[in-house]
């Protein structure tokens, strides 16, 4: 069953009277668990949960280092293009906003990779906007073709492909894919997504299937915490993963908690979600979830982030640019603004400072396999 | 000499560590000094070929068999496109099969284990696979030409110990080729337990990199399948389940 029918046994829970409802006996229980399942995970985004963030905390830190040991996976976004036919009301890059827009050349993708690769780094996350005119899927795959030269591992963020789209991008050597839901909730997905192809709420949502069925190794996806009820989103988010992980068990499967970030123009919606709720929500995830990874971006801050390390975090970015052209001196504005603008060999030294490894180097797109 | 040999070639040490998981690497070489060592493992995919300053390899010191391991591998022909490289790169022809599609549960792949053992044994690797003990599985990887065969003695990383024994004593018992058990080792009187039931060797890496002293615990599993050696051969007294009284109740018939 794809997960856009899965999902729906769950849509019907009256989330506020569980997460009200919870006791802190319940919190033990399902902390003395070995197993949890998606009742325990309501039970750990509960309010009755909130109150025992140190126990959640203590339980997730030995979970993670069993799991993970204390390697954390480095990586650097790369922005091919801004263009977007999109309207979502969260981003700057949206349609209705007047900023400048550009889309690298060739050659520009060469710089910003040689820029990029100078710092150590040689996992790289490229981005584009939507548009099938600017940035088609085969002017992605001629990217990857240059961009293999100096990375040992591409992944993508872009706009939902067709399952054969995402299989010509593996052939061309992407080996993972990010992609947000940004909210489960499929009524406010529709209004926050007025315009475009990203308002197809089932095309996004079943993204990571269509790429896991061409065999790509890892998903990465999340919602962008702020837009909807964070525990509600969180949970899904759990939900979603759990069932990738079920339905591809091949697949390396991980979660960004993304926090909405200032933007161009100030999105009238958001929610905060205040750093306490952050942490039971990585906790919460963690023990759902114990084997999947978690990504943290530089949305975070410096402090936050180091802070955070022991709470299951597996994966981070560092020397990041949301601008197209940010490394060769050609930056358009960014898509969010960061809040850790350290550099890469900045955030090496303080992992291991930490008593962390920087992992730079995780994958070797020489070894990649031809699909099954 | 009580000396193990894999492939002909004759190792000191029971003891096989990993390299993964560890807060700095540069802790490696006292690590293997301390646990007296003579194979590492190393997962090829951290290996950065075309940056040997950064790369794992250069904490191994001189004289150590190096045994790269196929982790990230979903399917043989991935292990064999691993297994090729690390030939191409200068890793020699030791090679740890490991042939993972389930990220959960981090449990092997019998089927494609064998398949990839076949391959490259065929190619002239000496090759260790990593497997579920199974023996129907691990006859057929001594038929495949392995060197060595590696059965779990529970998850990666989960530290449960040997949750598989009877599978493995099965395993001692009916496999003429070293028996060396990977995985689920989390504390040395697994480690003495393994030995003692036969194991030829043990690998292990989790228990060891994520100690808040790996030094120290290195030293510490060196001593545990020294002894858990030394019991097997000296040979341990049955087990019972009530008291065997020293003198028994007959012995006056012998006054």
């Amino acid at each position: 069953m794809p997960f856009y029918e899965y999902r729906k046994q769950y849509t019907g829970i009256n989330f506020n009277h569980v997460f009200s409802h919870a006791t802190s006996a319940d919190v033990d229980a399902v902390l003395a668990k070995q197993s949890i399942d998606t009742n325990d995970y309501l039970v750990l985004l509960s309010d009755a949960a909130a109150a025992r963030l140190e126990d959640l905390a203590q339980k997730t830190r030995t979970l993670t280092q069993r799991h993970f040991g204390n390697a954390v996976v480095m990586y650097t976004p790369l922005y091919l293009s801004n263009h977007c036919v999109n309207e979502c009301a969260y981003c700057s890059f949206s349609k209705r906003h007047a900023i400048e827009r550009r889309t690298l050349s060739f050659d520009d993708v060469g710089r910003e990779a040689e820029e990029i690769a100078r710092t150590g780094m040689r996992h790289v996350l490229i981005l584009t906007g939507e548009s099938r005119k600017h940035t088609p899927p085969r002017f992605v795959g001629e990217c990857v073709a240059i961009l293999r030269d100096y990375f040992a591992s591409i992944t993508i963020e872009i706009y939902a492909l067709s399952a054969e789209e995402y299989g010509d991008l593996i052939d061309a050597g992407v080996d993972g894919l990010t992609i947000y839901q940004e909210t489960y909730d499929e009524k406010l997905y529709a209004d926050l997504h007025a315009g475009g192809p990203k308002a197809d709420y089932r095309f996004r949502i079943e993204a990571p299937e269509r790429a896991l069925s061409q065999n790509i190794r890892s998903v990465n996806i999340g919602a962008l915490l702020g837009l909807h009820d964070p525990r509600i989103d969180a949970f899904f988010t759990g939900l979603h993963a759990a069932y990738l992980q079920k339905t591809f068990p091949a697949a390396e499967v991980a979660v960004s908690f993304p926090r909405l970030r200032p933007l161009v123009s100030e999105f009238s919606g958001a929610r905060t979600v205040a750093d306490p709720l952050f942490v039971q929500l990585l906790c919460a995830f963690r023990l759902f979830c114990t084997s999947a990874g978690i990504t943290i971006s530089t949305r975070e801050s410096s402090r936050f982030r180091g802070n955070i390390l022991p709470l299951g975090v597996t994966r981070m970015s560092a020397g990041s640019s949301t601008a197209v052209g940010g490394r060769i001196g050609e930056a358009t504005v960014g898509q969010f603004e960061i809040a850790d603008t350290r550099s890469v060999a900045e955030v090496r030294d303080e992992l291991v400072r930490l008593g962390y490894q920087p992992v730079m180097h995780d994958w070797n797109n020489k070894m990649y396999g031809e699909r099954v | 000499m009580d000396s193990l040999a894999i492939a002909g070639r004759t190792v000191r040490s029971r003891l096989i560590t990993g390299s993964g998981k560890y807060q700095d690497e540069a802790l490696i070489p006292a690590i293997l000094a301390a646990a007296e060592c003579d194979i590492i493992t190393v997962a090829l995919r951290r290996v950065d070929f075309d940056r040997p300053a950064d790369n794992i390899l250069r904490h191994i010191p001189e004289g150590k068999i190096l045994l790269p391991n196929t982790s990230g591998a979903r399917n043989a022909d991935e292990a064999v496109r691993i297994a090729h490289l690390s030939r191409a790169m200068g890793c020699g022809d030791w090679i740890k099969v490991e042939v993972i599609n389930d990220q959960k549960y981090l449990l092997p792949d019998n089927a494609e284990t064998i398949r990839a053992t076949e391959i490259l044994a065929r190619e002239g690797f000496i090759v260790l696979p990593y497997m579920s003990p199974d023996l129907a599985a691990a006859r057929s990887l001594v038929r495949a030409g392995a060197a060595a065969i590696m059965p779990l003695g529970s998850p990666i990383g989960s530290n449960q110990g040997l949750k598989t024994l009877s599978l493995l004593e099965i395993m001692i018992a009916e496999i003429d080729l070293p028996i060396i058990i990977d995985a689920g080792i989390g504390a040395p009187s697994h480690a003495a337990q393994a030995m003692e039931i036969g194991a030829d060797a043990v690998l292990l890496n989790t228990a060891i990199a994520t100690s808040d002293n790996p030094v120290l615990m290195a030293e510490a599993f060196k001593h545990a399948v020294r002894a858990g050696r030394l019991a097997y051969l000296a040979g341990c007294g049955p087990v019972s389940s009530g008291a065997q009284p020293s003198s028994p109740l007959t012995g006056f018939l012998h006054s």
